[in-house]
């Protein structure tokens, strides 16, 4: 008899797997059907037709779709996403390095955002509908309220600019020691921080006051324990699953959705990378990313399934 | 001299209503009321639901569940008024001087936490014994109370237990701080009788063992009477009477007390069993989607039109299995169905319209099987279009006729759901189900969460409607007094299979068979000492065995 944990585990993990495939070959057929000609792009205006024809021979743009995505499958597979069509190199160290700045970035504004979103949380709730709670709520919906690229450059105007206090300009290079980069990358996670904040503490709220209605509680209240204690021990373990979820959701938004803070920052991550080569229509590179893109939003998610699975006494622990 | 370890004096309790479509209102719960507890003695409080008993129980821990305010009087706890500590002082009060057992541990267990770290919470977080200590005083506790493997219970977590066995750890969690009062609020009501008599012999027991003061709260005077030193009998927020357990049993004084000690008193004369039936049910086996386990076996049961067959049974037993095979909510695996003379098609799909209308159903809960968006009058209305396509002014007049005939009278047609109490909402549903002229109702558990005088007139109706309509009932319960008041035949289930069968004379006489013995020496009765009779002769046969 297999426990019942670690059959929805690996069900989870196979159908993440299978998600992750349907998002390949979403991803061939929207790059497939973008406008324009590669080999036009590459080579301008004035190439005559035998040029562009030489060089659609010699990227194998001529080869069926069908063939060309078991190629392209088939290469991923063995870690190898193909070469660059505008500069002809290979993809996979480029993208490799960008993609690590991108997560260091975004893994920085999440051990702020994670931890500080369910204090607030908790907080709102121990003083819910009185002024901690209001301050904290409107707080945290004007930080989402306002677009990231008017938070960024509200920082840069004070903190560079005003108080010289972290540079405006998030450059990073290869060797740089560990604190030169979070000196760097102040300012992008402040604003990272500012703009998933909201979201997570009003989630941890809404599952915490949910769980608030639950006889137990009272059972809590009737014990004598603190407001506090309440919330942080009774209550707020009936409610990770919810709050993981959103949790996961945004650390998701963390690597795939900071173009905008790359570019405020000028930070060479996976954002304005992909923006560079969509612009110049390189193909492979845009599927690159995008599958990493695909890859990390599943993947996230499936942690928040399997926490939400093992957060639930009734599976840990079968009759 | 005995000490007062609980003093209420002149308490009054209010919450603000939100009546639907009129502007909120302070609502009195409760009127003045006035009691003393002695150290070490239990004093119950017994009433219908409104009476204002939990409340009370609630007030002397300072706590009002939802808006509910205590405005009045003093509350004297241990030589202190406890209303005028604030929150400080509550919260070293509760769960350490008074402790609190609800009427549902399911769910007043915390789902995430092994049971042994919610027992001893409050003993560790007050610093009143170490972990080991607390632990082993725990275990002592579970061994006093009966519970099966007192060693490692306490690492299950609630769901792994069953209900009658959580409601012991509730006891425990409550005894383990060494409080001076503890609060029963309804701790059998949601058991089976076969596990009510085992929890309340181990509470009394544990209560005698370690002389702590209780209040015992519940409806059914038949339990309190076997717990109590003291009993206050409380209608509307108001004292009705208050005097030792002996005399509200022996000599109550006033007439709502007399009532609440006989009741049922309905005579139900059996009908002549030897008519052909209206509904037979042959051999009939059924399962779940899914699952390997048969939740009926081999069932046969018939019933004679006008008559009324009870399926009597603990949960689980499958008797509201049954009533979904009967309705093809489940198909039967095997067996047979006729009903009015002719095969019943299995599966609900495979049925007439004319089957659909001759077989109605009434629910245990009033409030959730109607719509609250509609009003009592679409919600009648609606079988007597669909089955008679009746409209307008002809449908209102039928309305009205039944609304005349489950004596609700004028003035309700108009009403929502919500403006109705539970009695009254039991009237529509079994309104709706006559709607439709049919020759069985279904009644599951439709009393079952009714106060008792309530529930007596909605059975004085479903009798007087079979009189008059010639309707046959399969009645649904686990409530053996009820059984007695309206069945005709009866069916006894157990683990899915009929354990006993007939006539209501036959199977209510001796000689019984185990189970069907220890469900009616389980039934608490009203008098005094019966409890310690039952276990007693229990103890006996067991011996003899």
């Amino acid at each position: 008899m297999v426990h019942p944990v670690i059959k929805l585990v690996a069900q989870r993990i196979a159908l993440g797997l299978l998600l992750l495939l349907a998002a390949s070959v979403l991803i061939f057929v929207g790059t497939q059907i973008l406008p324009g000609d590669v080999a036009q792009s590459i080579l301008g205006q004035s190439a005559t037709p035998e040029t562009l024809a030489n060089l659609r021979q010699e990227l194998g743009l001529n080869e069926p779709a069908l063939t060309r995505y078991f190629s392209w499958l088939g290469g991923v597979l063995h870690g190898d996403l193909g070469n660059a069509l505008t500069n002809g190199q290979p993809i996979a160290p480029a993208l490799g390095k960008r993609l690590l700045n991108t997560l260091f970035l975004a893994a920085c504004a999440a051990v702020i955002a994670v931890p500080l979103a369910i204090i607030l949380g908790l907080v709102s709730v121990r003083y819910r509908n009185r002024w901690p709670d209001k301050l904290i709520s409107a707080v945290t919906l004007a930080t989402i309220s306002v677009p990231e690229f008017l938070l960024g450059y509200i920082v840069i105007f004070f903190l560079a600019v005003q108080y010289r206090l972290l540079p405006s300009l998030s450059t990073v290079y290869d060797g740089m020691g560990f604190g030169d980069r979070l000196y760097a990358i102040g300012l992008p996670v402040i604003v990272l921080v500012l703009a998933v904040l909201g979201h997570m503490m009003r989630m941890t709220r809404a599952a915490i006051l949910n769980v608030m209605q639950s006889a137990y509680i009272e059972t809590a209240e009737l014990k004598g324990l603190r407001p506090f204690a309440i919330i942080a021990r009774h209550a707020f373990p009936n409610a990770i699953a919810p709050v993981v979820n959103v949790v996961m959701i945004n650390l998701a938004y963390l690597v795939v959705g900071v173009v905008v803070v790359e570019v405020v920052f000028v930070y060479p991550g996976m954002g304005q990378y992909l923006v560079d080569h969509v612009s110049k229509r390189d193909v492979p590179v845009v599927q690159a990313c995008g599958l990493v893109f695909a890859g990390v939003y599943i993947g996230l998610n499936l942690i928040a399934d399997l926490v939400s699975i093992l957060a639930n006494p009734r599976l840990r622990h079968p009759k | 001299m005995p000490e007062t370890l609980l003093d209420v004096r002149g308490l009054v309790i209010e919450a603000t209503s939100y009546p639907p479509g009129e502007p909120p209102k302070d609502v009195t719960l409760v009127h003045g009321v006035s009691f003393t507890l002695e150290k070490g003695k239990v004093l119950g409080l017994i009433g219908e639901s409104g009476a204002g008993k939990s409340t009370i129980g609630l007030s002397s821990m300072a706590y009002g569940r939802g808006g509910v305010r205590i405005t009045g009087g003093e509350v004297w706890l241990n030589g202190r008024d406890i209303l005028k500590g604030g929150a400080g002082g509550l919260r070293s009060l509760r769960g350490k001087e008074v402790t609190y057992v609800a009427q549902s541990a399911a769910a007043a267990f915390n789902p995430a936490k092994p049971l042994m770290e919610q027992v001893i919470e409050t003993t560790l977080a007050r610093g009143m014994m170490g972990r080991a200590e607390a632990e082993a005083r725990a275990v002592d506790l579970f061994r006093q109370l009966g519970l099966p493997n007192p060693e490692t219970i306490g690492k299950r977590f609630p769901h792994q237990v069953s209900g009658g066995q959580l409601q012991r750890v509730m006891t425990a969690m409550a005894l383990c701080p060494k409080p001076d009062l503890v609060i029963f609020d309804e701790p059998t009501t949601a058991l089976d009788v076969t596990t009510q008599i085992d929890v309340l012999a181990a509470i009394k027991r544990a209560i005698h063992e370690t002389g702590v003061g209780a209040l015992y709260i519940t409806h059914d005077l038949a339990v309190v009477a076997q717990v109590s030193d003291h009993i206050m009998v409380l209608r509307h927020g108001k004292t009705v009477e208050y005097g030792t357990c002996q005399q509200i049993i022996e000599a109550p004084q006033e007439d709502y007390t007399r009532a609440l000690v006989s009741v049922r008193s309905i005579d139900h004369a059996e009908k002549n069993p030897d008519v052909a039936p209206v509904l037979s049910v042959q051999n009939v086996t059924a399962r779940y989607k899914g699952t390997h386990f048969d939740v009926l076996k081999n069932v046969t049961v018939d019933l004679p039109p006008g008559q009324t067959l009870a399926i009597v049974g603990e949960s689980g037993s499958g008797k509201s299995t049954l009533a979904r095979v009967i309705t093809g909510l489940l198909p039967a695996a095997q067996g047979r169905i006729t009903f009015g003379g002719r095969d019943l098609s299995p599966d609900l799909a495979g049925r007439s319209r004319n089957d659909l209308r001759e077989l109605q159903m009434i629910y245990q809960m009033a409030d959730v099987a109607m719509n609250p968006r509609q009003t009592v009058e679409t919600i009648i209305g609606r079988p007597l279009e669909f089955y008679f396509g009746l409209r307008g002014a002809e449908k209102r007049k039928r309305v009205q006729e039944l609304l005349d005939q489950i004596e609700m009278g004028k003035g309700f047609a108009d009403r929502y759901p919500a403006e109705l109490s539970g009695g009254q909402k039991q009237r529509v549903c079994i309104a709706r189900a006559l709607a439709a002229k049919p020759k069985l109702i279904i009644c599951d558990e439709v009393t079952s969460a009714l106060d008792p005088l309530v529930a007596d007139g909605i059975l004085k109706l479903l009798l007087e409607l079979q009189a008059q309509e010639g309707v046959a009932y399969l009645f649904i319960t686990h409530d053996l007094a009820t059984v007695r008041a309206i069945a005709d035949r009866i069916a006894v289930m157990f683990k899915g299979k009929v354990q006993r069968y007939g006539p209501k004379s036959d199977v209510l006489a001796p000689p019984f068979d185990d189970y069907t013995d220890l469900l009616l020496s389980s039934v608490p009765e009203m008098k005094l000492g019966w409890l310690e009779q039952v276990l007693d002769h229990r103890k006996m046969e067991g011996a003899g065995n």
